[in-house]
């Protein structure tokens, strides 16, 4: 692989992002959120002030309001990098770009790889920079810091990648809005193969709990989404819920007392570079 | 001695069970302008897609530039215009250019100079910051000429490189060939337009259904050269003072020799004039590459794709 022409196709892939406004229109969309965030936030105080609602109980009310709109934006997030990535190699192929650049001693795999590098920068810096001024916005109208901010957006990144990098490779081989729907679809199944695994926990269902720890083992995405939120649980709601609830509490999707084990972490490092291999392997054998 | 410019044989590529190329022969020399015929879904786009590894030959071999077929140092040295043309919208034309320089790998110290003569070639020097996105369909083929000229590579190939352009634009095309062969460049001419292929290939292979029904110089093609003739009061004698010069045949009012070296024209309509004859039209000439392509493919054209 000649790194001279893999960062090329990385450059070219954000000068493209940026050239189509995309980039604008998502920053536009994400300020507006956040703004929104902030606004609603900061209402949710000062009513419950006003009402008499104790300063702890605020605090730990804004923190799980925190996490319920980190769990939008990860979806938004999610989408936004399938539907980003999906037409990255695909919408190439159908509209013959590719012919005149496959020409040229530029290998398939090097076309890939550079696609994803650029895709992976927008997505990472979309998701930190949108993750971390929404974190910002809510401490400055609320007080409520969480107490691992980098780990929550660096997991909330890290999922977006997943769902990206899902999208890039079924589009070397697919239609675009194919491979855009199919990762949306694999995106929600495993989130809820997440919530259905804890139940099936918690019950001590194995069968099921077996399926759907499979499935989140091929889209690795749920045990991210864990990692996000224990970055923005306090430790307080820890000390709550502890030994109340039992296995219950696994059922919760908006509930995480640890991080993704390390072996997910390192699971879902080299789930990103086998689906690459995939989507090289199967661009190699496309017929242009 | 340099290697033949493209070499191949037996190149065979089917879909499932669609034969879309079979047994395809061809040998392409250095510094030839060679063209590509046949009729829609001959196999011409295919074979031009093997030559360059965009598609794998599901069985034969071949060379382009001494090189494997799709190798990548070979790449480096050719230049591509593929029938469907479409180059990055969002990109302006230099940038376009920038890019194809940077693939190729061409020094950076170069590019500014590369890009500002293809942009001259393809008279585009005015148009080379503005975005694709605003360019004609005529533009953005002659923004792919100048893409497939960078470096000034050693072999181009342009797949129906005139399918968008106008009269002019046409003419331009023709010039840029004749100045590549010029320079020792090789060009591999895919086209439908019989007349282009005729004024600018040196030699031309018809594809028809995959396979390969003619090749050779035009000459070959075209058979020998003839006189076409209309003349009156030599009624009774034609045969005769005609027959002088080689082989007659009528078609329909006018007489026909076959075959007659063009040096020769003069004598014929002198010697009809002086037997008493009037000439009313000559036309010396042959059979045009239309006829030659046409007398080829029609036998067996029923149901080509």
């Amino acid at each position: 692989m000649t790194p001279r022409l893999v960062v090329a196709v990385t450059l070219l892939t954000i000068r493209e992002i940026a050239r189509r406004r995309v980039l604008l229109v998502l920053f536009g969309l994400s300020l507006f959120s956040v703004l929104l965030v902030g606004w609603g936030t900061d209402r949710l105080v000062s009513i419950s002030r006003e009402d008499g609602v104790g300063e702890l109980q605020i605090q730990i009310g804004v923190s799980q309001v925190l996490i319920l709109i980190a769990f939008m934006f990860s979806f938004i997030l999610a989408m936004s990098a399938a539907f980003l990535a999906a037409p990255a190699i695909a919408s190439d192929v159908e509209s013959g770009t590719a012919l005149a650049m496959l020409a040229r001693p530029l290998r398939r795999s090097e076309l890939v790889v550079g696609r994803w590098l650029g895709l992976a920068i927008i997505v990472i810096g979309y998701a930190g920079l949108s993750g971390l001024l929404a974190i910002g916005v809510v401490a400055f109208t609320t007080g409520h810091m969480p107490p691992q901010p980098l780990v929550a957006v660096g997991f909330l990144a890290f999922e977006a990648v997943i769902v990206m990098t899902l999208a890039l490779a079924l589009g070397t081989r697919l239609p675009s809005m194919a491979a855009g729907a199919i990762t949306v679809v694999v995106f929600a199944l495993a989130w809820f193969a997440g919530v259905l695994g804890g139940v099936a926990s918690a019950f001590n269902a194995t069968a099921l709990t077996g399926a759907t720890e499979a499935l989140r083992i091929l889209m690795p995405t749920d045990a991210l989404w864990r990692g996000v939120v224990y970055g923005l649980e306090p430790p307080l709601v820890d000390l709550i819920v502890a030994g109340r609830f039992g296995n219950a509490v696994d059922a919760n999707p908006f509930y995480a007392t640890t991080p993704p084990p390390l072996q997910v972490v390192l699971w879902s490092v080299a789930w990103i570079g086998i689906v690459i291999g995939a989507g090289i392997w199967l661009f190699q054998r496309r017929e242009l | 001695m340099s290697p033949p410019s493209i070499e191949t044989r037996g190149l065979r590529k089917t879909y499932g069970r669609t034969v879309a190329l079979d047994g395809l022969d061809l040998h392409v020399g250095e510094a030839e302008v060679f063209g590509l015929l046949g009729p829609n879904g001959a196999g011409k786009t295919t074979a031009v897609k093997l030559l360059l590894g965009l598609a794998r030959a599901t069985s034969g071999t071949g060379t382009v530039l001494g090189r494997p077929l799709g190798d990548r140092e070979a790449r480096r040295r050719i230049g591509y215009l593929p029938e469907l043309f479409r180059y990055q919208p969002w990109l302006t034309a230099r940038e376009v250019l920038a890019l194809h320089c940077d693939l190729a790998g061409l020094p950076r110290d170069r590019w500014p100079a590369e890009i500002d003569r293809a942009l001259s070639t393809v008279g585009l020097s005015a148009r080379g910051t503005d975005r694709v996105t605003g360019f004609s369909k005529g533009m953005q083929q002659r923004l792919g000429l100048g893409v497939a000229l960078l470096g000034d590579p050693a072999l181009v190939v342009l797949d129906e490189p005139t399918s968008a352009l106008d009269p002019v634009g046409r003419e331009d095309v023709r010039s840029i060939v004749r100045e590549a062969k010029a320079r020792g460049t090789s060009v591999v001419l895919n086209s439908h337009l019989l007349g282009e292929v005729e004024r600018l290939c040196d030699r031309v292979a018809i594809v028809h259904r995959g396979r390969l029904i003619a090749s050779g110089g035009l000459s070959d093609l075209l058979g020998e050269p003839a006189l076409r003739l209309r003349v009156t009061g030599i009624d009774g004698l034609a045969d005769r003072i005609l027959g002088a010069f080689g082989p007659v045949s009528a078609d329909g009012e006018w007489l026909v020799i076959r075959p007659l070296p063009p040096e020769r024209v003069p004598d014929v309509v002198a010697a009809v004039v002086a037997a008493g004859g009037r000439v009313h039209a000559v036309d010396p000439g042959r059979r045009s590459l239309e006829e030659a392509f046409l007398d080829l493919v029609r036998p067996t054209a029923d149901g080509a794709a």
